[in-house]
């Protein structure tokens, strides 16, 4: 079988499991699994120009999918212009004045002659520099939190076109990737794995208590949509119209044309960063990256920068991450802080990258949407499973309630398995690296 | 006496919570470092090995108390600790046979470490979920307190109160244990020599003829030890939560760093570095800070640096600021 048959019947396998999933459960469903699937390959697709391009190990994937949630909020959002006017200015002096100070203590740190004076002059800007801050930042964000705080108390976005916040959830992320990449790059892989995963708790952390940014665990709930509104479709007489001629009632039928225009939004980008990501693979660049990879010393002697070039691809990856962060808050409609997990966000995507297949795009798309349907089905799946296995025991048996209870916390240990397995029997993952 | 009462007040809330937790990180980093320094790979399960083990420990507790046994003023735990440990032993050997020992065999490079620890803290997580339940649960009993706010009042006739939780006190005493019998057993034994050997020089090791098996299996039975005592000690001091203990990960990892990856000595330093740098940071400092000053200079606000939703960026920034001025830790580490 050739590798293309092969490829074919893994994506054609895609296929029937989400039309099966349509028959089975409902289209509605099978619709959310193609939606989330898309979001997920092309997370995988970010990660997998990281790891499987550059071998650079990036745990903080959920950090970067956040920031590009809160650019949805950003952007799409109506100013709050009360808000801005009580403090918002304050608030944006305040932090241009933290990053003055985190600057001018960098320049002190190369201006200063090394010894005593320079970590001293340091630490003075430092510590005068938050204070000054504080002061300046405490009373904007009060004044800003104190407007409509049931509704609003939160500065707002730009009130531009939703669609504008991908290509700005990117741009948001590569910025964190960069500072992040500056300090922990040069250091050895497990120190990245665990800067990264301590960056992605910490972006996390501000989301969820910085109200005045956008509402911290109060959620912004109603962002702008790309695509109609349901209630919109079901009282237009053309689509009801057309929607009985299809044999379906107007509430199944708006739904579903919503999710599939989403679905058609996030298939263009899918396409455009597959084939993108495909051409730097089989570019100059890209075995340039795979020889820093197999090789770092090698890669160096031939007068490859390889500190550079691994900024430049946890970059480029992490704004992927970014981008497919924006899409998923605008297809839930709402930016909730309280729901990122590093389990679900960041962990899960290394195991479809993995599974994919680590330095194929192609796998990591597969993967993508293979371990987003596994991940969603587990949980039906398994309780059909404690139905059964619990089917012989008791009513009212202890272990029967637990074991029913319990199976939703199977997929962890079904995705951990899959991991394994694959790892173990096939480190190469579905689609090897050619 | 307002000096007296600043210095209550601060060992209230500050010093002795921070020594507290500075045990609990210092004896996870230690399960940590000893897996960097013996199989030389992050162990990203080490969180859930602690909740694994914490778990099989509360179980037990239950079935104790159930039967009506207790430790009279100590909590029932500590009695069952010995049993969860054995637990938490049996399922980690039962990994490295089953998983780890393959890609030893193989060589396998770090890296492939570190993603087969990201499995089976999946496989881990999920196990205590499916038999304890995301939940809450607490498990302390026993006497609260060695010394109360109330009780301390009455003693010293200050204005400011003095709490010991058992828990804190019993924590401390532990670690302190614990400690010394690791130390003992790495400088002072055969086999404890023969692991710092292995640690050293891999190749040297194995031509003066220790057995890496051994060295692995018993490595893992001190990790599993470790990361009991730590996850039990924790969750009398607190509470248990599967997912808090996969968030203290990351200030146990970076107890781990800012000590030295590696090194035992350097895990304690980091550990109660990393928790007394999280404490001073997210306190309010106003009601020290009013006995103190002179009125004039007392703080209006609460006198807080960051609120406490930031204590893991804390955690962070130190680990940061290490990594970037001594990338070997605090004590001299390893680097792979």
């Amino acid at each position: 079988m050739s590798d293309t048959t092969r490829n074919f019947a893994y994506f054609a396998f895609i296929a029937v499991l989400i039309i099966g999933t349509g028959f089975i459960q409902s289209w509605n469903s099978a619709l959310f699994v193609l939606n989330f699937g898309l979001i997920s390959a092309i997370m995988a697709l970010g990660v997998n120009l990281q790891w499987g391009f550059a071998g650079l190990f990036n745990v903080g994937i959920m950090g970067f999918v956040a920031l590009g949630g809160l650019a949805t909020v950003l952007i799409s959002m109506p100013p709050e212009t009360e808000a801005w006017s009580a403090g918002g200015l304050r608030v944006v002096v305040a932090l241009i004045l933290g990053a003055a100070t985190v600057v001018g203590a960098i320049v002190a740190y190369g201006a200063l002659p090394k010894g005593r004076v320079r970590v001293v002059g340091m630490v003075a800007i430092l510590i005068i520099g938050f204070f000054v801050y504080r002061a300046v930042f405490d009373g904007g964000v009060q004044a800003v939190e104190a407007i409509n705080p049931a509704n609003a108390g939160y500065l707002g976005g730009l009130g531009l076109p939703v669609l504008l916040a991908w290509p700005v959830g990117g741009v948001l992320a590569a910025g964190a990737a960069w500072i992040i990449g500056k300090t922990a790059l040069g250091l050895r892989s497990d120190y990245l794995a665990i800067a990264t995963l301590g960056i992605a708790e910490i972006i996390i952390a501000i989301m969820k208590n910085e109200d005045w940014l956008a509402r911290g665990v109060k959620n912004v709930v109603g962002l702008p949509r790309p695509a109609p509104y349901e209630i919109d479709l079901q009282n237009d007489p053309d689509f009801v119209e057309r929607a009985a001629g299809l044999g379906l009632d107007p509430v199944t039928a708006s739904t579903l044309w919503v999710k599939l225009i989403y679905a058609g939004l996030f298939a263009v980008v899918l396409i455009a960063l597959f084939m993108l990501a495909q051409r730097a693979l089989h570019s100059p660049w890209g075995r340039m990256m795979r020889a820093i990879r197999d090789n770092e010393v090698a890669a160096e002697a031939m007068g490859k920068d390889v500190t550079a070039r691994h900024l430049q691809v946890f970059v480029l990856g992490s704004a992927i991450c970014g981008i497919a962060g924006a899409m998923m808050t605008t297809l839930d409609g709402q930016l909730t802080p309280g729901t990122y997990q590093p389990l679900r966000f960041t962990f899960l995507v290394w195991v479809m990258v993995i599974v994919g297949g680590s330095g194929s795009n192609l796998g990591a798309v597969l993967g993508g949407f293979l371990i987003w349907w596994l991940w969603v089905m587990v949980e039906p799946i398994g309780l059909g499973l404690m139905q059964l296995i619990t089917s012989g025991m008791a009513e009212g048996f202890w272990l029967r309630a637990h074991l029913l209870e319990s199976a939703a916390h199977m997929r962890l240990l079904t995705m951990g398995v899959v991991l394994l397995l694959v790892l173990r029997f096939s480190p190469r993952g579905l689609i090897p690296e050619k | 006496m307002d000096l007296l009462n600043a210095f209550v007040t601060l060992s209230n809330f500050v010093l002795i919570p921070a020594i507290a937790y500075g045990s609990q990180l210092a004896l996870g980093a230690l399960g940590v470092t000893l897996i960097y320094g013996i199989l030389r790979f992050s162990n990203f399960a080490h969180g859930d090995t602690m909740a694994f083990g914490t778990m099989a420990t509360i179980l037990i507790t239950w079935a104790f108390q159930a039967a009506g046994i207790s430790a009279g003023p100590l909590p029932t735990a500590l009695l069952a600790l010995p049993f969860g440990i054995a637990a938490c032993a049996l399922l980690i050997l039962a990994t490295d046979r089953g998983i780890y020992r393959f890609y030893r065999t193989q060589k396998a490079k770090p890296i492939i470490f570190v993603m087969v620890s990201l499995g089976v803290m999946f496989i881990m997580n999920g196990l205590v979920r499916f038999i304890i339940g995301p939940n809450d649960q607490r498990f302390s009993d026993g006497e609260r307190f060695i010394i109360s706010v109330r009780e301390f009042k009455a003693l010293t006739g200050l204005k400011e109160g003095l709490a010991i939780k058992t828990t804190q006190g019993l924590t401390v005493i532990t670690a302190v244990i614990v400690v010394a019998l690791l130390f003992y057993f790495l400088n002072r034994t055969r086999t404890g020599k023969s692991m710092r050997a292995y640690s050293d020089n891999e190749d040297l090791a194995l031509l003066s003829g220790i057995n890496p098996e051994r060295v692995v299996m018993v490595t893992w039975l001190i990790v599993a030890a470790l990361a009991t005592v730590a996850g039990v000690l924790y969750g009398l001091d607190k509470s248990f939560k599967p997912f808090v203990y996969f968030q203290l990960l990351l200030p146990i990892f970076a107890s781990a760093i800012v000590g030295g990856l590696g090194n035992p000595l350097g895990a304690i330093a980091g550990g109660f570095t990393i928790a007394f740098s999280e404490v001073m940071i997210t306190y309010a400092w106003k009601k020290v800070a009013n006995y103190t000053l002179p009125d004039a200079l007392a703080p209006d606000g609460l006198a807080q640096l960051l609120s406490t939703d930031y204590k893991f960026a804390v955690s962070f920034v130190i680990l940061l600021i290490v990594l970037l001025f001594r990338p070997t830790g605090l004590f001299a580490g390893k680097s792979v």
